[in-house]
């Protein structure tokens, strides 16, 4: 299957520190990319240098290429805000707008212009059903996003993030902080959702990978150690020090 | 790290030793019963077997509980799958040693014809189920794959015992019941092999996760 994203030589410093080292990686499309490793290996700044979300940092830089369809998205000539349209983010804690739940869902397509209120209607309810929310808040709209429990938050944000119909969907720890029904639900949801989308999350929760992913990336002091199969990485991994991390005799 | 977890690792590992060695009592128990003709070590041989299922009971709950509590995964999911399959084997050597000390009361008039290589049988099973336990103990993949190829032996053996009493019956066509009786327990010895020998493939999963079947 060819990869939606290609991952060549990528290095990334925070001022001297080198925080990613000549990361090669293929992650296919409509598969869940799971990426484990221990604090500070650098998973989570690898998912932010798949939508740029790094170039908002000072200090840092960046050499190597990040090919999404072909296209590298580190080149000049890439406009920014139509990436991350396209390859879109859910954090780790929910962070709805202080505005209706409507108005959460709305934001970005306004922001790219659609206007037409019936268009927005059905972005809204879409988004809304794709997330699996809209049942829950169908018949409060316009009331304030934040009355919303955590976990319902946070689908919203996955729904705000679907609404612009990204092509990837980039979940850095987006369960991590929910109870084990709105984590089943969110992980429900990834699953339905890799029909449509390309699912990358970064996930402590071994279980979790274990659970949902497709391929899973082990990241380690910066270097990507091993990226395979999940159930062959969580059964037999290639790895001494994939073992010992998933195995939890790590260090 | 995981201190606990491993802790209970050498506790499976314990119970395993417990069990093979309970499955070499019983077929020794029954080889003697048959080759001595002694009723008690009949007995000592059905005892083992219970023992045995009750072992299996043992094991397979300290199996699900690390599966549930500890979530192993990499090898040591390996290693409680490859134990859960194991016992299923030793339980079903434990059974057929005491099929052998069942039958053991109705050969009592027998000839000669197999007895030596039934002898040498139990001898090479009662190793086979050793080796199996301890190449998982103590995670030796050599041993283990030598318990296979030792599978070899045993079949051979049962392909002399037959011989044999294909002989038996054509020089007295009388002893024809006694015949099969000594084929059944020639079997048993033949399937105890076999049991050993899935209990070695499982070990070799253990260690290597590929299982020599799905090649």
């Amino acid at each position: 299957m060819d990869p939606i994203l290609s991952v060549k030589d990528l290095n990334l410093w925070y001022g001297d520190h080198q925080a990613l080292r000549s990361i090669n990686v293929n992650i296919p499309a409509n598969q869940i990319t799971a990426l484990i490793g221990p604090s500070g290996c650098g998973k989570s700044t690898f998912l932010k240098t798949l939508n740029r979300m790094n170039d908002l940092i000072p200090s840092v830089r960046i050499t190597g290429e990040v090919n999404f369809r072909d296209q590298n998205i580190y080149d000049p000539s890439v406009d920014v805000t139509g990436l991350r349209r396209q390859i879109g983010m859910v954090f780790q804690k929910a962070n709805p707008f202080p505005m209706s739940i409507y108005d959460n869902v709305a934001y970005g397509p306004r922001t790219h212009g659609v206007r037409n209120r019936a268009k927005l209607d059905e972005i809204v309810e879409t988004s809304l059903q794709s997330a699996a929310i809209w049942d829950e808040v169908k018949d409060r709209l316009k009331t304030s996003a934040l009355g919303l429990s955590g976990g319902q938050q946070q689908r919203l944000c996955i729904a705000r993030a679907l609404a612009v119909e990204p092509e990837v969907l980039l979940m850095d720890e987006s369960t991590s902080a929910l109870d084990p029904i709105s984590t089943s639900k969110i992980e429900d949801l990834a699953a339905e959702l890799k029909s449509r989308y390309t699912v990358v999350m970064v996930t402590h929760n071994m279980q979790q990978a274990a659970r949902i992913s497709d391929k899973t990336a082990f990241f380690l002091l910066g270097e990507l150690v091993e990226f395979g199969g999940t159930e062959q990485m969580f059964s037999d991994p290639t790895d001494k020090r994939t073992e010992d991390y998933i195995t939890g005799r790590f260090g | 790290m995981r201190t606990q977890f491993d802790e209970q690792l050498e506790r499976l590992h314990l119970e395993l030793i417990r069990m093979g060695a309970l499955c070499e009592d019983a077929i020794s128990a029954a080889a003697k019963a048959l080759l001595e003709q002694d009723a008690a070590l009949a007995d000592k041989a059905r005892e083992a077997e219970e023992e045995i299922d009750r072992a299996e009971s043992d094991v397979e709950r300290l199996c699900l509980q690390l599966l549930l509590r500890q979530q192993p995964v990499a090898k040591d999911l390996r290693e409680i799958s490859s134990a859960l399959k194991m016992i299923s084997d030793l339980e079903r050597i434990g059974d057929q040693a005491a099929d052998i000390a069942e039958l053991s009361g109705y050969v009592a008039d027998a000839s000669d014809a197999g007895r030596t290589h039934i002898g040498d049988m139990a001898r090479a099973t009662i190793s086979m189920v050793t080796d199996s336990v301890d190449s998982f103990v103590k995670r030796d993949l050599e041993l283990a794959r030598a318990v296979c190829a030792a599978d070899d032996k045993v079949d051979a053996l049962f392909q002399d015992v037959k011989k044999e009493i294909v002989g038996m019956i054509s020089t007295d066509s009388s002893k024809g019941e006694l015949a099969l009786d000594l084929l059944m327990v020639a079997k048993y010895f033949e399937r105890i092999g076999d049991h050993a020998t899935n209990v070695a493939e499982w070990v070799e999963y253990s260690l290597t996760g590929v299982h020599s079947n799905n090649n």
